[in-house]
């Protein structure tokens, strides 16, 4: 079993919460994700590693409240214990001197982009951090992001802080910017994902995503995390979860997603208590 | 060697009782119920107790089956289970998954006259006998000797080694990837054929020996095998061969088209066969395919059918070709499972929404026998044709997971990602580790995987008492 340490909303709908988990957090590389389960018989829940602690034996994750095994992880109080945390699952972001990253970040994104802004900082790039919302009051983690972020831009399709639009003004954004990038890692809902790789592909820019498929057991057991990149098969628990988001393909990747949205639904009308 | 048939034997099997088909093709219960005492003597009474025992011949791990048989004749149950269990520690589960009529029931000097003796049935009787009694017979353990074994992967293989090595005296902890220990036994066979129970319990009594179990941890991930060895003086891997093979046609990334493993592991690990009640969602689908011919594909095809479909098994040789025991090929045939031989699926073909609705398949012949002895299939030019289904589930075949290879430098791995390991010993070429079961075999069978696992305790409690050159 792993104690919660914590576990609070940052903002409405999305929660961070801390686990002890030193096994995990011994072996964690940024970009790897864990699997957690919330209770026994409960379902396997894929989440990035949002930050770890290897002294304390500490891990994050930021999770959004969207269906109803998270929304029982967000009934879940620190003392209490989780039936299942495995991980680091996955390959970990590949991390080199590239110049200068763009890093975006959206919904639970902005906390799975952080290690990863971390780890491109002291790999020496120049690192700027585009967090999207809708509105302001649903941005979190400016100042860790800050503290590894030479720069950082907000953008909100309100308007209400920073630049008003969304990762379709990603083009916009990148001529604005008065160095050259020379890599962009999208982090976020599929949507963001796709969206933005639409935008750096004419600017000839690598663009790495970090797929966000179902799975079960993430460890290549099962398959049901297979998606097409550059026409060939991959599962994203081993062979990725990251690729370059101009290969792949976006359509299958959204229809794989949606196949059990009805059973969800259905899951989300029972009565019974969480 | 074999021994004369005499007459006035009695040739009469003693049938099992199931659940009726009609019952039974509707619910995840226990198909067949097993044998009672009375049964269970009158079937060991017709052993004729074979000087040189072809039965034991053809177990892979030899157990006494004529000394057990014997002590059932007499109603000496507790002394039966001892016999069996000096030599096979899971007794329930290969009561029940062992293919017997090719192992020793093949063996049985009556099976010439089609009388072989049921010992599958009468080995599950034993194991189920000892299961019901209050408390565990618990074996002596040896004092402790401080040496420590890791077992990576708690399937057959490695509970086999665990439970050798824990009763020699040594500490044992399993690392197992899963939220459960029991490898294929919980997360692939289904329910009505091995209800998860019977693993439960023998997880259970290999725990009350002493031997420790970690779950939820993935050798190659959360910590290395070399990791492992600054701290254990050995290490087994018996990871299995988990790695699901798709066969290569357009569409298979369609919604609604499955591997096996897939597809068994939401229905019976996760339990979606209860969902809502369990989160994992299942979808209910109305006709399914499965493409393949082993158990597995028995497995899948009456799973789907328990879940209220009309299912269908497409395999490209016919039927005397096909690997499936019998047993679950007649199982799967008297619950409805269509059969459609001389078939083989060439396309999946998906709607508007990205939904699985059908496959092209091709109708085959059978041409000259391979090298294999197997009639191999050709397809019938122009013989395409449409069948609908809204799933597909792909059994064709799994090889060994490539995590634990990729992530151990010095272990010698064969050409199809299988550890190698010494057949006698399971040896690897990497100094203290030890491999054994579907990884170095690639899919076998779980009385494979255990015969795999003993040969690895001794070998592993030699060294372990007697360290030498690797
Ligand atoms: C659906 C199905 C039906 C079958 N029916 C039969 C039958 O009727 N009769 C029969 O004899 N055989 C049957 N088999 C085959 C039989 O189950 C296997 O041969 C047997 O289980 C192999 O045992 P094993 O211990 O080698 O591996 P497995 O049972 O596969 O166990 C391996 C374990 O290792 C774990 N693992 C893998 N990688 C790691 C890692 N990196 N770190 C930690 N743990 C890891 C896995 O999660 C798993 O629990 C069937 C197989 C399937 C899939
Ligand atoms: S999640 Fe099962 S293979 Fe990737």
């Amino acid at each position: 079993m792993f104690e919660i340490i914590e576990n609070r909303m940052l903002v409405p709908n999305v929660h961070e919460m801390t686990v002890h988990a030193p096994d995990v957090a011994k072996s964690a590389l940024p970009g790897q994700f864990v699997i957690f389960r919330s209770e026994e018989e409960g379902e396997r829940i894929p989440l990035s590693l949002a930050d770890w602690d290897v002294e304390s034996g500490i891990i994050t994750v930021v999770y959004l409240n969207v269906g109803r095994s998270t929304a029982k992880l967000a009934t879940l109080k620190a003392g209490q214990a989780l039936p299942t945390v495995v991980g680091p699952l996955g390959n970990p972001m590949e991390i080199d001197y590239y110049g200068a990253v763009l890093c975006v970040g959206g919904c639970y994104g902005i906390a799975s982009i952080y290690p990863i802004a971390r780890a491109l900082k002291e790999a020496g790039n120049k690192v700027v951090c585009v967090l999207e919302a809708r509105s302001s009051f649903l941005l979190y983690w400016q100042e860790k992001l800050s503290a590894v972020a030479d720069r950082l831009i907000y953008l909100t399709r309100d308007g209400s802080r920073g630049k008003r639009g969304h990762v379709g003004n990603l083009a916009e954004i990148l001529h604005a910017l008065p160095m050259r990038i020379d890599r962009v890692i999208l982090n976020g809902c599929n949507y963001l994902m796709m969206r933005g790789s639409q935008e750096t592909l004419p600017l000839k820019i690598k663009t790495m995503v970090t797929l966000n498929t179902l799975m079960i057991d993430g460890t290549g057991m099962c398959g049901v995390c297979r998606v097409t990149v550059n026409s060939e098969t991959k599962f994203a628990c081993v062979d990725g979860p990251h690729f370059d988001g101009h290969q792949v393909d976006w359509a299958e990747l959204t229809q794989r997603r949606k196949a059990y949205l009805q059973e969800e639904i259905l899951a989300l009308r029972t009565t019974r208590p969480l | 060697m074999e021994q004369p048939v005499k007459k006035g034997l009695d040739l009469n099997r003693r049938p099992m009782p199931k659940q009726p088909v009609e019952v039974r093709r509707r619910n995840f219960e226990e198909v067949a119920l097993g044998y009672d005492a009375k049964l269970a003597m009158e079937e060991a009474s017709r052993c004729i107790q074979c000087k040189k025992p072809g039965c034991v011949e053809k177990c892979p791990v030899e157990v006494d089956i004529p000394g057990f048989i014997q002590a059932i004749a007499e109603g000496d149950f507790e002394r039966g289970v001892r016999i069996l269990k000096a030599k096979n520690s899971l007794p329930s589960v290969c009561g029940r998954v062992c293919p017997q009529e090719t192992q020793c029931e093949g063996g049985c000097a009556l099976h010439r006259k089609a009388g072989q003796i049921a010992i599958g049935r009468l080995e599950r009787f034993l194991g189920d006998w000892e299961a019901a009694q209050p408390d565990f017979m618990l074996p002596e353990v040896a004092p402790p000797t401080g040496k420590r074994v890791a077992v990576v992967g708690g399937g057959p293989a490695g509970l086999t080694v665990a439970g050798d090595l824990v009763k020699l005296g040594h500490e044992v902890t399993i690392f197992e990837a899963l939220h459960k220990v029991g490898g294929v036994l919980v997360y692939g066979i289904p329910e009505f054929r091995l209800p998860k129970r019977i693993v439960e319990r023998e997880v259970e009594y290999l725990r009350r020996l002493g031997v420790k179990m970690v779950t939820n941890y993935v050798v190659g991930k959360t910590r290395t095998v070399d990791s492992l060895l600054e701290e254990y003086d050995a290490v087994f891997v018996g990871s299995g061969a988990g790695l699901p093979w798709f066969s290569e046609m357009p569409g298979n990334n369609l919604n609604g088209v499955y591997s096996a493993n897939e597809y068994l592991t939401r229905i019976n690990l996760m339990r979606g066969y209860t969902f809502p009640l369990a989160p994992t969602p299942v979808k209910r689908h109305v006709r399914v395919a499965v493409i393949g011919g082993g158990n597995v594909a028995m497995d899948c095809a009456r799973t789907a059918l328990r879940m209220g479909a009309e299912t269908t098994i497409l395999y490209r040789r016919s039927r005397e070709e096909m690997p499936a025991r019998l047993e679950e090929i007649e199982n799967a045939e008297e619950e409805g499972v269509i059969f459609r031989y001389l078939t083989l699926p060439v396309r999946c073909i998906g709607d508007e929404r990205g939904w699985v609705k059908g496959l092209e398949c091709i109708r085959m012949e059978l041409g000259e026998p391979d090298a294999s002895g197997r009639r191999s299939p050709l397809p019938v030019p122009g013989s395409e044709f449409f069948l609908p289904f809204d799933a597909v589930i792909h059994a064709i075949g799994n090889s060994p997971n490539p995590l634990i290879p990729q992530t151990t430098p010095g272990i010698e791995i064969g050409r199809k990602g299988n550890i190698v390991a010494d057949p006698q010993t399971g040896k690897t070429t990497k100094p203290r580790v030890w491999a054994g079961g579907d990884v170095v075999t690639g899919a076998a069978t779980v009385i494979l995987a255990m015969g795999a696992g003993r040969r690895a305790a001794r070998s592993i409690h030699e060294y372990l008492t007697n360290p030498g050159e690797w």
